[in-house]
């Protein structure tokens, strides 16, 4: 064993520019498969982040027969007595905030036109706002006394030419099936670096939203928070009652969920596309070396060696380069993911909607599992396609092995 | 004792649409510390009968014996092993290892045979010694001139402690001096210790060593028992 490798290794060194480039191959085919696994992994959990924190929270508690998808705002369709509801989940174990929000899809008209948003009633002394609070780049939050001022998103700000103080004919649809419309002043203005986001979302409290939409006391949805998020389940369960209905944060980002398992199957084709090249260049230099040394194979069958013995010799080379190669680029592969966690990698509004809010940053996120199972299936991967040499080698008639130039 | 015995061996090789016959019907015993010259021009099936002998080819019709053993009816690892054990060979090239040193190639056919390291250390050395290399030792191939490289070929096929070692044109590459000196390690070897020579030449200087000589022409043995010229 220790012969084999010490033969191996020399071999190697004969031809040291060969072999450093093969394994540099491997290294290279690595270190892109980790950052291709830390940029997807940092999309999706950026993503995920995102969604909850802005959209969905990790629960929320709606009346049994609200759904998402028309923002219903009729009475029988929201959350009575919102706050004494809240009140009493913020109480549950692991319930870190429970915030009363209206939802409500409003209009807003200028002279030349007029852009859907989507109008959010909140507690403005919610720490749930904080990803707003922390966001905004001009102006000042809402107060919940105020009775006609609104946030905006920046990019929403931009595209309306407004800034703070200025004001927003905007109008909303009302429980009772009419058209409410009024003029609110611009606060504030808030970017989450989110563009699906900040391109249509405007708060204003949720008192003023209730008299806006004449939904008076009541709320689409309780906004919930835990301290971990793994306790969803059990916190839904201890949640439900009748008459509501309880979402967790799976449930309200199955979208974003399945994007991840589809794109999963993708990766995982991707990896064997890039192990696939690499594997390619170790196989060719191992097929070089067989066709060189020939002759150094018949004198070694000539003496005795058997087939498994010169097959294991270039294996053994072929794990010599394989595990150089990707000793180096597990290093340049975290290297260059440490890089874009910190800087992140710039993506412009890709065009995501509501339920799958990405930011236009995406920050490279590299997990330790990913390392080693790409680092193991780059190793099998390498082993395996070196056998077809090491079988070549190993199946040379010795005679004719001899007598090769 | 016979060490080898061929009996009735054909050997044709098929090159595309061509069949060569290199060995057309050949009888031949090797008995027991010979120190035997197959002669012969060239093509007329000197090294495809060492090759038969060496378990390295397979006849087209015909069989083999080693130690009374019958060695067509060995498969492919029988065969290796056979070689290990009973086989010792030099080549007209100098067939050493380029990455390993002088004693790591005779040491070679002991690592594949097991041997414990003391018992490698102690054999290599006397080998080396016996070859006139023991200062040589830790040289690679390509440190060492081809007289010694040829030398250190014949301390290898020693190494196993072989019944048979052939050698094919073992001097072909050698200038007079080096050629003279294998052949007289070799001779000194055959003498002390017994084993078996068979080497292929039509090199004169070299023939004059054999104690036997076996003459081959067009695949066929013309002359059989054919002794040195004086």
């Amino acid at each position: 064993m220790f012969q084999t490798f010490k033969m191996a290794y020399r071999n190697l060194n004969r031809n040291r520019r060969r072999s450093i480039l093969s394994a540099l191959a491997v290294s290279f085919g690595l270190a892109l498969l980790l950052f291709i696994a830390g940029i997807f992994n940092g999309e999706m959990q950026g993503a995920m982040q995102t969604t909850i924190a802005l959209q969905s929270g990790d629960l929320q508690v709606r009346a049994a027969s609200y759904v998402q998808e028309k923002s219903s705002l009729k009475w029988e369709d929201l959350v009575a007595n919102p706050d004494q509801v809240a009140a009493q989940i913020k109480s549950v174990p692991h319930v870190t905030i429970a915030t009363p929000r209206l939802f409500a899809s409003g209009i807003i008209n200028t002279s030349n036109e007029a852009i859907g948003v989507q109008l959010y009633g909140i507690d403005p002394a919610s720490p749930a706002n904080a990803p707003i609070v922390q966001g905004m780049t001009t102006g000042s939050f809402i107060r919940p006394d105020d009775q006609n001022g609104i946030v905006i998103g920046q990019t929403l700000a931009q595209r309306l030419g407004v800034k703070v103080g200025d004001q927003i004919d905007l109008s909303a649809n009302t429980a009772n099936g009419d058209v409410n419309e009024q003029t609110f002043t611009v606060r504030g203005i808030f970017s989450t670096n989110t563009p699906a986001y900040d391109q249509s979302t405007i708060f204003m409290p949720l008192a003023k939203a209730q008299v806006f939409t004449a939904t008076q006391n009541h709320a689409s949805t309780i906004f919930i928070m835990l301290d971990n998020r793994d306790l969803s389940n059990s916190v839904a369960a201890a949640l439900t009652s009748p008459g509501y209905q309880v979402l967790t944060w799976q449930k309200m980002n199955d979208l974003v969920l399945e994007t991840e398992q589809l794109a999963n199957g993708y990766m995982v084709l991707i990896y064997l596309i890039v192990l696939a090249i690499t594997a390619t260049v170790i196989v060719n230099t191992l097929i070089m070396a067989v066709y060189e040394r020939t002759r150094e194979i018949g004198i070694l069958a000539a003496i005795g060696m058997k087939g498994w013995r010169i097959m294991s010799l270039f294996l053994a080379e072929a794990s010599m380069l394989a595990i150089a190669g990707i000793a180096f680029g597990v290093v340049l592969g975290w290297l260059i993911c440490a890089y874009f966690a910190k800087v992140g990698f710039y993506i412009g509004n890709i065009g995501t909607n509501y339920q799958f809010l990405l930011g236009d940053r995406i920050y490279a996120m590299l997990t330790l599992n990913d390392t080693i199972s790409l680092t193991i299936i780059a190793l099998v991967i390498t082993l395996i396609a070196s056998l077809y040499p090491a079988v070549l080698a190993a199946r040379l008639e010795p005679v004719e092995a001899l007598h090769a130039q | 004792m016979e060490v080898a015995k061929v009996e009735n061996v054909t050997r044709t090789f098929k090159i595309g649409e061509v069949e060569t016959r290199a060995l057309r019907g050949v009888d031949l015993t090797i008995e027991n510390g010979e120190f035997t010259a197959l002669v012969g021009p060239s093509g007329s099936g000197k090294t495809t009968l060492l090759q038969l002998l060496g378990c390295l080819d397979q006849p087209t019709s015909g069989k083999v014996f080693i130690n009374g053993k019958d060695v067509t009816k060995l498969n492919r690892n029988q065969r290796a092993d056979l070689r290990k054990s009973a086989l010792g060979f030099v080549f007209q090239f100098f067939a050493l290892i380029p990455t390993l040193t002088a004693y790591e190639n005779v040491e070679m056919p002991l690592l594949l045979d097991h041997h414990t390291s003391t018992e490698r250390r102690q054999r290599v050395n006397q080998l080396l010694e016996s070859v006139g290399l023991a200062d040589r030792a830790h040289h690679r191939p390509d440190q060492l001139s081809g007289g010694e490289q040829q030398r250190v070929a014949v301390a290898r096929a020693l190494a196993s402690n072989p019944s048979l070692i052939l050698a094919d044109e073992p001097t072909a590459n050698l200038d007079t001096e080096n050629g003279k000196q294998v052949m007289e390690i070799m001779q000194k070897l055959n003498k002390e210790t017994g084993v078996t020579y068979v080497f292929a030449t039509h090199d004169p200087r070299v023939i004059k060593y054999a104690k036997r000589i076996v003459t081959l022409r067009d695949g066929l043995i013309v002359e059989n028992n054919g002794s040195a010229p004086k």
